[in-house]
């Protein structure tokens, strides 16, 4: 008899106590976004993948190399990079990127291409408004026409070997 | 006391009856007035708890719910209503016609038939039953009949179940919820609606005799609330197990029907609740104090009503986002274990509270 009268008191003190947390969320600042019409104020999360982006320094110079690696890496052959041999002053031959596509209507936003890039020119930016109404429109090129590879002040032959060793370091990270 | 409605309708009345002579034709009209009155409140009110729920239900959840339609999205429930009536009504092959139709009719004309004995404002009452609060307990509960038709003449498993689950649970809470209005009709030693209202005119009942009307009220608030088949008792409609439960093979307007009535019982229990314990549409007065009672008074009476019918509509919801489903030996325990003697003992405490006090 005492038992059923604690259970049914100690069960509406915890009824009150539930509902007491629930009040605590009714009175607590919604988390729903307006977006469009918060379009200007909302804040992205830094680390969302929206889209492949490289990015460019005010000289109009970037850090690809044109390596291929990010291509190679890709599960879906998103990213597709064209080279050109050039051949420099001192009568060297380079390979120098010509053409950096980026098919975003098959990027399945793994991140893979900007794990494995030895020279981090490739980063994700969180524009996520992507639609267009042509496919065709999705596959962009990422190296803006008339650029060049960024030339670094360090001598130019400690490059290679630095590109030979950071390449593996990342690929077993991606494994 | 401009703001009353019964200034509205007493010149209504006078107007008619100097308009035309013969007295059946001036009832007649008026009637249908009424009628036509409490149909567009139903329906308006069913609209407005839509859309009322959905936003108290987001704001539960930490969202915002609808905001596309109209300011603050109060459209929405209007271009639900609109899709919900054009949608087809698909036939069933092998079951009950006359009673699959039926049964949405008996559940909106349950829920109806309550708003006439309900009482809106000082002088706004569809009848002055003097058995009131038994007629509102009565009529209310004819809605089971519908929903029991409208599961067996589905003829399918889940709609079965749900029926008999709703049958189960109505009719036990039903008990509880009679048994508490039970003790208000020995406090106000009347069942007149009108003759209730008057002795709540100084002081609520709930103030009146607090300790046996707050466990009056609390055991009628979960039986109602139990009764509406809505939050932690909502087993007959359990998505889980029974799909949508009894009104599973309804579509379009038959569905529509279950719908408002749903919402409109919602409403019909907080006004049953409002009036026979927060003095319905008696402002808040103190015994003694005239110039706070003036001020109270300011307030027209319909507003004071359905500010205490929103107080317990907001109870029920946040009663129905707060608690899981109970379980149907659970739900029994405990209305049969439980309510049930609580509210017993209720009687005689009030019997023993109106003889001392």
């Amino acid at each position: 008899m005492i038992t059923y009268f604690k259970n049914v008191f100690s069960g509406l003190v915890n009824l009150c106590k539930g509902m007491y947390i629930t009040m605590l969320q009714f009175c607590r600042p919604k988390v729903t976004e307006p977006y469009p019409e918060n379009r200007k104020t909302r804040k992205q999360f830094e680390r969302f993948r929206g889209e492949l982006t490289m990015p460019h320094n005010d000289k109009n110079e970037h850090k690809c190399t044109g390596c291929g690696i990010c291509a190679m890496n890709c599960p879906n052959q998103t990213i597709t990079v064209t080279k050109n041999k050039v051949t420099t002053e001192d009568g060297k031959a380079k390979i120098e990127l010509d053409q950096y596509l980026y098919d975003l209507g098959s990027c399945i936003f793994c991140g893979i291409c900007t794990q494995v890039c030895p020279q981090n020119a490739i980063a994700w930016s969180t524009n996520f408004e992507h639609a267009v109404f042509t496919k065709s429109k999705l596959v962009k090129q990422l190296n803006k026409p008339g650029s060049k590879k960024e030339e670094k002040p360090a001598p130019v032959k400690a490059e290679p070997a630095e590109k030979k060793e950071a390449p593996k370091e990342n690929n077993d990270k991606s494994e | 006391m401009s703001l009353e409605l019964s200034g509205l309708i007493n010149a209504i009345h006078e107007g008619l009856t100097g308009a035309i002579e013969a007295q059946w034709l001036v009832s007649l009209i008026e009637y249908v007035l009424v009628g036509a009155g409490l149909l567009a409140l139903y329906a308006l009110i069913a609209l407005f708890l839509i859309i009322f729920e959905r936003k108290i239900c987001a704001w539960f959840q930490c969202r915002l719910g609808p905001n596309r339609v109209g300011p603050w999205g109060i459209f929405q429930v209007f271009a639900d209503m609109l899709k919900i009536m054009f949608k087809e009504i698909i036939p069933l092959k092998h079951n009950d016609k006359l009673l699959f139709y039926a049964g949405p009719c008996i559940v909106v004309i349950g829920s109806f038939l309550t708003f006439g004995g309900l009482q809106f404002a000082e002088g706004v009452h569809g009848v002055d039953l003097n058995i009131g609060v038994f007629y509102l307990l009565a009529v209310s509960s004819i809605s089971i009949v519908g929903v029991m038709l409208a599961g067996w003449s589905s003829n399918n498993k889940y709609a079965l179940i749900g029926a008999m689950r709703s049958g189960a649970q109505v009719i036990s809470f039903e008990l509880s919820a009679c048994l508490s209005m039970m003790a208000v009709v020995i406090l106000g030693g009347s069942m007149n609606l009108s003759t209730l209202m008057e002795k709540q005119e100084d002081l609520w009942f709930i103030f009146q005799a607090p300790v046996p009307m707050l466990i009056a009220m609390v055991i009628y608030l979960i039986a109602a609330h139990a009764e509406t088949n809505r939050g932690p008792f909502d087993l007959p409609e359990a998505e889980s197990e029974l799909t949508a439960g009894y009104h599973v093979e309804y579509s379009g307007m038959t569905f529509g029907y279950f719908y408002v009535a749903e919402y409109c019982n919602l409403f019909i229990n907080a006004a049953i609740g409002a009036l026979v314990f927060l003095g319905g549409w008696q402002a808040f007065h103190i015994p003694g104090c005239d110039g706070f009672n003036a001020v109270m008074d300011m307030c027209p009476s319909y507003v004071w009503f359905f500010l205490k019918c929103l107080f317990f509509i907001f109870m029920s919801l946040w009663v129905r986002w707060s608690f899981p489903r109970l379980r149907i030996d659970q739900l029994l325990h405990l209305e049969w274990k439980i309510m049930l003697p609580f509210s017993l003992f209720n009687i005689l405490l009030v019997a023993v509270w109106v003889i001392i006090f």
